[in-house]
């Protein structure tokens, strides 16, 4: 069979899936972010250009989280094995709200009273904000390390909450309202968009500094961390990421006021990255913190290399389509005349 | 019977949720071939009521895709939050076909969704066509991965086991298209097509009852007509290949599915009974003798298996895999016979006027997604005590998740599965209850998704070609 001897397949693996994580993070970043302001955009009309601008395409931008996880399973079942049990309840939890989040696009239209359209309107919103902090606290209880034996999730119910993944939930929470917000700057026009451009600027500080706050704490919870970040010659590597971080807060904010409609939603996405990279740079070469690197959680080369070869023709043809997608559905949203 | 443990709530859960996430995925394959064929149909003649039947039934569509998309969501992180053990062991060989499933078929369906519900205003209808076409594509090719997963599961083959017990892929040309593959796959695609027949017949039907002159409810119940009567006996056909694959590679299976405890040949049918898993006996049974061997071996004096050649720890329940068995039969025969009773009709000219025929029809809406349960339930229960057929059993596949937690999860996706799929349930039958009417409007109407440009271009998201007046004048 084929193997690809030449390849560091477990290293590109690595490479893709993080760019499936990261394609999820800003694409359903924006979804779950546009529910999560229906806290404070309450107009009828508004919420439902707000939903529009995200109708047909959340399936799309959801699928990537379905190759994270369906990834996850092929290339490094191991990691897959022991994270879901390690973090059932974030997950479950997750799985949940994006069940109701998800149909509640459908639903809110075909809602004949007013009060059943508000309960799927809440629906939207709460499933946005449940999906979006079990995500930040899956994420921190996976930086903050998981204990394993025998191939085997060996730790508690809650090991998974403590302060620092509680932390990461809410600056999720923050961050993907950010992006909702700059996606709406872009994407809408009048009174809505001059909301969500007061918005995204609160939001772009809260979002920073909690960045700040969660950068600051990760290298304490590991002495590994640490020394990435801040031993020599690591600092060289890293000290660029927060540096470029600044920029692009300038630059959002440049866009805020000058009232730019795309620079924000841009700037807001390279954030995204950055912290995404930073990410990388702290548990490189591990998957499963503290100890299964990605070598030691890899299925065997012949599944990584059929399953890569397919995704090297197909991840290119998806974004593609993806972006014709987008295309088609391109320019502002406004609210609609009629209704049936 | 069985202890209330972690690993049968475990077992419990996914039985739940998939049991309604496979109603949701056959409903859009079925429809969306529909839906693909409507169209087609439409740009080919012209006729309003080929539009019309595709906008009523892509609301539908819409609704049914989204409850079969949050549930596929959950399906494909259940692997690792319930059976764990069995990810790390067999992820190496399913995983890649799960990772293909999502590259081919979801990503395709999400891509070219959006333009099938919403885009009728805004590409031409060429592209459009091409988008349903797509779509109804992906979800075949999805059905494909999925099964091809499931029939290795049943019937494995391309692999080696290592040190660590974890399965190995040697040959992916042999793990895909494994043994019990090629008839499952039909089967299935068989079993959604007939599904939805039999609810687009019914609703047609029920439409009937009130208005026989409805053109598009006449349309639409011919069409269905025809599907049943050409789709049941296929399914029927390939019902009796998947039994003599079965038959071949998980006898354990087949005896259960049958009753027979012992051994024999030529073998009896066994209609009806009650297999009894202590005495080893199956109860109140009505025997047609040799007719089993005549079904299962197409031979007079055929030997069939019996569950005693299998050692109690290896044999699955039988009351179960019996009952569901003979529900998922003879719901098949029933759809032939309704299939042939509106052909007669139609040789009347009676079809759009036969009232016991049109209520007949109406009851028969369910028919298609209970047999299609009840195929699942036979197929995955008959599997048990294992996984991996013979070679990994589902005790050794379960998460190290304790008691308490499944219970909750458990209960959790109860209340949020009724609710969530009780609601969208009561929101397809209130679109089935209007009737469909010439200039049927779309979703896309529905939904105030008009758009101005900022590329230079009218205001309002006007289509470029005027022509396409899909959607009548708002
Ligand atoms: C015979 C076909 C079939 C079977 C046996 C299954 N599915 Fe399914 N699934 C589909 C056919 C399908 C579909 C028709 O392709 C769906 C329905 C709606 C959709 O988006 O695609 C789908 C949706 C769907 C989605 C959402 C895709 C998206 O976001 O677009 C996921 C993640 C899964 N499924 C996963 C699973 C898993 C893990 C299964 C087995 C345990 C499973 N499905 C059984
Ligand atoms: C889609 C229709 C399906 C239905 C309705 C269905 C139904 C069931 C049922 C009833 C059980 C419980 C059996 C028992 O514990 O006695 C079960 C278990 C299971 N099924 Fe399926 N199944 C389906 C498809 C699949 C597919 C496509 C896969 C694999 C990709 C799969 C994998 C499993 C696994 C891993 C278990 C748990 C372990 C076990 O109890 O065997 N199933 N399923
Ligand atoms: C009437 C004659 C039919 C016969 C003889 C028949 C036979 C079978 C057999 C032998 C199996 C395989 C169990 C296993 O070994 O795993 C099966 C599975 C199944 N059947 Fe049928 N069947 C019939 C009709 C139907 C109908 C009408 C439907 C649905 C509309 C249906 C849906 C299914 C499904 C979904 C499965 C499970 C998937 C699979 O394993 O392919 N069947 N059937």
């Amino acid at each position: 069979m084929m193997t690809l001897p030449w390849l560091d397949l477990p290293l590109v693996w690595a490479g893709l899936l993080a760019f499936a994580v990261l394609a999820y993070v800003v694409m359903d970043g924006f979804d779950l972010g546009t529910g999560i302001l229906f806290a404070v955009e309450r107009g009828e009309e508004d919420r439902d250009v707000m939903v529009n601008t995200v109708a047909p395409v959340w399936d799309g931008n959801e699928t990537w989280l379905v190759l994270g996880g369906g990834g996850l399973l092929a290339v490094f079942p191991l990691a897959y094995a022991i994270i879901m049990p390690a973090l059932y309840p974030t997950i479950i939890a997750m799985l949940l709200a994006l069940v109701f989040r998800g149909v509640a696009f459908e639903f809110r239209f075909r809602a004949i009273t007013r009060r059943a359209r508000r309960a799927w309107d809440f629906a939207f919103f709460g499933g946005s904000v449940v999906a979006a902090l079990s995500q930040g606290l899956t994420l921190g209880g996976l930086l903050q390390g998981i204990k394993v034996a025998n191939r085997a999730y060996a730790g508690g119910w809650w090991d998974w909450l403590r302060p620092f993944t509680v932390l990461c939930g809410i600056s999720v929470v923050v961050g993907y309202a950010l992006l909702g917000a700059c996606w709406l700057v872009w994407r809408t026009e009048g009174d809505l968009q001059a909301r969500c451009r007061r918005q995204a600027a609160t939001l772009g500080i809260a979002t920073l500094a909690l960045i700040g706050v969660v950068s600051l704490w990760t290298p304490l919870l590991n002495p590994v961390f640490a020394e990435r970040w801040f031993g020599w010659p690591g600092i060289a590597l890293t000290a660029p990421v927060p540096i470029l971080v600044l920029l692009l807060a300038g630059t959002f904010w440049r866009g805020i006021v000058l009232k730019h409609h795309l620079t924000p939603f841009l700037c807001a996405l390279g954030i995204f990255g950055l912290c995404f990279v930073g990410l990388g740079i702290s548990i490189f070469p591990n998957i499963v913190p503290p100890d299964i690197s990605i070598y030691a959680a890899a299925a065997p080369p012949q599944s990584q290399a059929f399953l890569l070869v397919g995704a090297v023709v197909l991840i290119p043809m998806i974004l593609i389509y993806t972006g014709f997608a987008y295309y088609v559905f391109r320019g502002k949203v406004v609210a609609g005349t009629t209704y049936h | 019977m069985v202890d209330i443990d972690a690993l049968f709530l475990a077992r419990l859960q996914f039985a739940f949720t998939i049991g309604f996430h496979i109603v949701l995925p056959a409903f859009s394959i079925g429809l969306a071939s529909y839906l693909a064929v409507l169209e087609g149909a439409w740009l080919r003649t012209g006729k309003q009521v080929y539009l019309d039947l595709f906008q009523y039934w892509v609301k539908a569509f819409s609704l049914v895709f989204a409850m079969g998309v949050v549930s596929g969501l959950v399906m494909s992180y259940e692997f690792g939050t319930n059976w764990s053990a069995f990810s790390d062991k067999a992820g190496p060989v399913i995983g890649p076909l799960m990772g293909y499933e999502v590259l081919t078929a979801f990503f395709l369906e999400a891509g070219f969704l959006g333009i099938m519900l919403f885009g009728m205003k805004k590409v031409g209808r060429g592209l459009h066509f091409t988008a349903t076409c797509i779509v109804a594509f992906g979800t075949l090719l999805s059905a494909f991965w999925i099964l091809s997963v499931n029939s290795w599961m049943q019937t494995p083959a391309g692999y080696r086991i290592d040190e660590l017990g974890r399965f190995i892929p040697t040959d992916y040309w042999a793990v895909i298209f494994n043994p019990s593959f090629s008839v499952r796959l039909p089967h299935m695609v068989l079993a959604s097509y007939l599904s939805v027949a039999f609810f687009v017949g019914a609703v047609g039907a029920w439409h009937l009852l009130r208005d026989r002159s409805n053109h598009a409810a006449r349309k639409m119940f011919s069409m269905a007509m025809w599907m049943a009567v050409l789709v049941a006996p296929a399914q029927i056909v390939m019902g009796d290949l998947h039994g003599l694959n079965t038959l071949k590679y998980q006898p354990a299976k087949i005896a259960a599915m049958e009753g027979d405890w012992d051994s024999e040949g030529p073998a009896p049918l066994i209609l009806f009974g009650m297999p009894n898993m202590k005495t080893e006996h199956t109860d109140y049974a009505l025997k047609i003798p040799v007719l089993g061997s005549l079904i299962l071996t197409h031979t007079l004096d055929g030997k069939l298996p019996g569950l005693k050649d299998f050692k109690p720890a290896d044999r699955p329940y039988s009351p179960v895999v019996f009952w569901s068995f003979r529900i998922m039969v003879g719901l098949g025969f029933l759809m032939l016979g309704l299939g042939l009773f509106a052909l007669v009709q139609r040789y009347r000219r009676r079809l759009y006027d036969s009232v016991w025929l049109h209520r007949a029809a109406v009851a028969m809406a369910p028919a298609g997604f209970v047999a299609l349960l009840s195929g699942w339930v036979t197929t995955e229960v008959g599997r048990q005590p294992f996984t991996v057929y013979g070679v990994l059993r589902t005790v050794d596949s379960v998460s190290p998740i304790g008691l308490p937690g499944v219970a909750t999860s458990l209960a959790a996706f109860g209340v949020v599965y009724l609710l969530v799929f009780g609601a969208g349930f009561l929101f397809l039958l209130r679109l089935m209850r209007k009737p469909p009417v010439p200039g049927e409007v779309g979703p896309s109407s529905l939904l105030p998704s008009r758009t101005t440009g900022i590329t230079p271009g009218p205001p309002g998201g006007t289509p470029q070609k005027p022509s396409i007046a899909l959607v009548p004048a708002e």
